[in-house]
């Protein structure tokens, strides 16, 4: 959205002004959705104030390992890539297509009333941020759309969060992903605290942003306060993975037949848990099924994964059997084959695929060494 | 999100939700194989239309669905058949099913055989066991325009003689004018005179300029590779060679990832390709 000549777009907040904003958002009828602490992680969850976020918290993230520990500041959102994305929100991983009702001998169509919830997202990082734009773009951008995935992506209200320091398996930096939000949310904040303040640097990304916030107490930085946020946010570009965004497509589909698919097949589990947390797999599969009678059937739609053993499966035989196989379509499609369908890479460098692979499988050095970059 | 159904009444669906059709006719085509006619319903309330080579995903109420190829004449506008082998749940299902009973179907989707391309040239169609359904719509449309199109050669392998689709449509066919067909069968039986032996060799039997032919090829995967190899040496190029590819789908329109392979989303890029838009991801195993 482009905004007012004139308007200021960057503004101080205080915690206090925060909740101010979440008070707004609830008086319009937005549901505010946030961090929060729950089975000993960052879990996205219905919120009802600041108080809700997992304030003082941060999270360890390795290769196969991820624990909260305290934090020795009180930083709302001092934390990186929680478990689970914002994609459940948009993209249900269970729902119902359809009804159909068995009517004599014939079928009646039970349609499903919209009912969409109006949601704001509270803290999507930069990296989410895009991987909710890329997945409009697989639903949205074929001539058959899914409607469903534009219905909520409309009613949006995006509240990103800058990352000031970077996880452990980050790699948004070298994806051109983050740590800062450049574009398509509402409001952006960056969260400054030390010892003497703490306090919100915050952008205004769009004309609702712009109305959310024009009743909230809130100041004009000094250059001093946003430089300083500023900074927090370039010291988060530092991050030990990487991946060469420009030279990885075509080196992926160059080296099909690479010995590391082999090797890097022996350690995978096929369990297909990079897909579950990755915030952008799309594939779902369908169910059908009927009630009691017989006379209802549904559809349901389930998010899916390449790893699974059925997925590539037809009538007369099944298309990827090996893990070899099944984890090379993930990977490729991810990477490259991504670019070829939708004019972007499929990965925001998030490091949830890194950090939640059982057996600590880093998609950036499987990356380095097929391509040999 | 709170799930809440109302009734419509309706029975024109949409790309994701289904349009019924009322079953007219069930055809038992081999002890396996069976062509539902049925009637051709709305979508999108418009009426059915669709281009040979393209497929509808059937539904079996409460079952599943399947995509399935079209396999009747575009230009009969007033019903749809699908030709269907009798493999899993859900066409186990379909075979079950009388006349009068009700399906679903999303369609049609998917690319369609190159018709125009085909114009002013010889055309030279390959397909093994059920592959001849999906071509069986490009064969009408051929023949409806004929003057329009050269020699016509079908080449067809099935496992027996009694596996054989269509087996009237093909007499028929074989004595039309500039019209060959060529039936080959893994296995005969004692009434069979016919060719014995994989579809290739059937390439033996016909004359074929390579520079004005287009070649249409439909079956078994390894059927398709050995087809291709033969068209190639006959002096095909890539170009001049279409194929038709099965994959597994669940959406049918490019959104569920089941059907990729490679950049390719088979439901919507394909199922119809220009050989040089896939051979190099074929000759990959397993891709």
């Amino acid at each position: 959205m482009v905004l007012q000549s004139g308007t200021k777009r960057i503004l101080k907040l205080t915690p206090d002004g925060l909740e101010q904003i979440l008070d707004v958002l609830h008086k319009i009828g937005f549901e505010t959705i946030g961090p929060t602490l729950g089975n000993d992680a960052i879990v996205y969850e219905t919120i009802g104030s600041i108080d809700d976020l997992p304030q003082g918290w941060t999270d360890k993230q390795e290769p196969a390992a991820y624990r909260i520990i305290k934090r020795n500041d009180q930083a709302y959102f001092g934390f990186n890539a929680a478990p689970q994305s914002w994609k459940r929100f948009l993209y249900p991983p269970d729902r119902t297509l359809f009804r159909i009702r068995r009517k004599g001998k014939g079928l009646e169509f039970m349609e499903q009333e919209e009912n969409t919830a109006e949601l704001a997202l509270i803290g999507v990082r930069p990296c989410e941020l895009e991987a909710i734009t890329i997945q409009e773009r697989v639903f949205t951008s074929s001539e058959q759309r899914d409607d469903s995935y534009l219905a909520v992506r409309k009613k949006l209200f995006i509240i990103a969060v800058n990352c000031t320091s970077s996880g452990g398996n980050c790699f948004c930096a070298s994806m051109n992903t983050g740590p800062h939000a450049k574009e398509n949310f509402d409001l952006a904040l960056t969260e400054v605290v030390n010892a003497n303040e703490h306090f919100f640097i915050v952008e205004i990304g769009s004309e609702t942003g712009l109305s959310v916030i024009h009743d909230v107490e809130s100041a004009e930085p000094t250059e001093d306060e946003v430089e300083t946020a500023a900074g927090l946010v370039r010291q988060a570009e530092s991050q030990i993975r990487k991946l060469d965004l420009d030279t990885t497509p075509k080196l992926l589909s160059a080296n099909l037949e690479h010995p590391e698919w082999d090797e890097v097949s022996k350690r995978c589990l096929a369990c297909g848990n990079c897909t579950m947390v990755c915030p952008t797999c799309f594939c779902s599969t369908v169910e059908d099924t009927t009630d009691l009678s017989g006379k209802l059937a549904e559809r349901r739609r389930r998010w899916d994964s390449c790893f699974t053993l059925d997925f590539a499966k037809v009538a007369g035989g099944n298309f990827r059997t090996s893990p070899r196989s099944r984890y090379r379509q993930w990977l490729t499609h991810k990477l490259s084959s991504w670019v070829d369908q939708f004019g972007k890479s499929g990965c925001v460098g998030c490091g949830r695929c890194i950090t939640w692979c059982p057996v600590g499988i880093d998609i950036t050095a499987e990356v380095q060494k097929i391509t040999g970059t | 999100m709170s799930e809440t159904f109302v009734d419509t009444g309706t029975e024109t669906g949409t790309a994701m939700v289904p349009s019924f059709a009322t079953i007219r006719k069930i055809t038992w085509e081999t002890d396996d194989t069976f062509t539902l006619i049925i009637d051709a319903p709305q979508v999108n309330g418009l009426p059915f239309s669709f281009k040979p080579g393209q497929f509808n995903m059937v539904y079996a109420f409460g079952t599943g669905e399947s995509a399935i190829s079209i396999s009747s004449d575009p230009f009969k506008k007033s019903v749809i058949a699908h030709t269907i082998h009798r493999v899993g749940t859900v066409t186990s299902h379909l075979s079950r099913l009388k006349r009068g009973d009700m399906i679903g179907i999303r369609g049609p989707f998917g690319s369609a055989w190159p018709l125009d391309k085909a114009a002013g040239k010889d055309v030279c169609i390959v397909t093994g066991g059920i592959g001849i359904a999906p071509l069986r719509p490009t064969i009408y449309s051929l023949l409806r325009k004929r003057s329009e199109y050269g020699r016509i050669i079908i080449l067809y392998g099935a496992r027996s003689p009694l596996d054989l689709l269509y087996r009237v449509e093909l007499e028929e066919w074989s004595k039309m004018p500039d019209v060959e067909v060529i039936v080959a069968v893994d296995r005969g039986d004692s009434s069979w005179k016919g060719h014995i032996g994989v579809v290739t060799n059937l390439f033996s039997y016909i004359k074929l300029d390579p520079r004005a032919s287009i070649a249409m090829v439909c079956g078994p995967e390894v059927m398709m590779k050995f087809t291709i190899e033969e068209l190639q040496r006959r002096g095909f190029a890539q170009s001049q060679i279409h194929v038709s590819l099965e994959r597994n789908m669940k959406c049918g329109i490019g959104l569920c990832g089941h059907c990729q392979l490679g950049p390719k989303f088979i439901c919507k890029d394909g199922p119809v390709f220009a050989l040089p838009d896939v051979q190099y991801l074929l000759e990959r195993k397993e891709l």
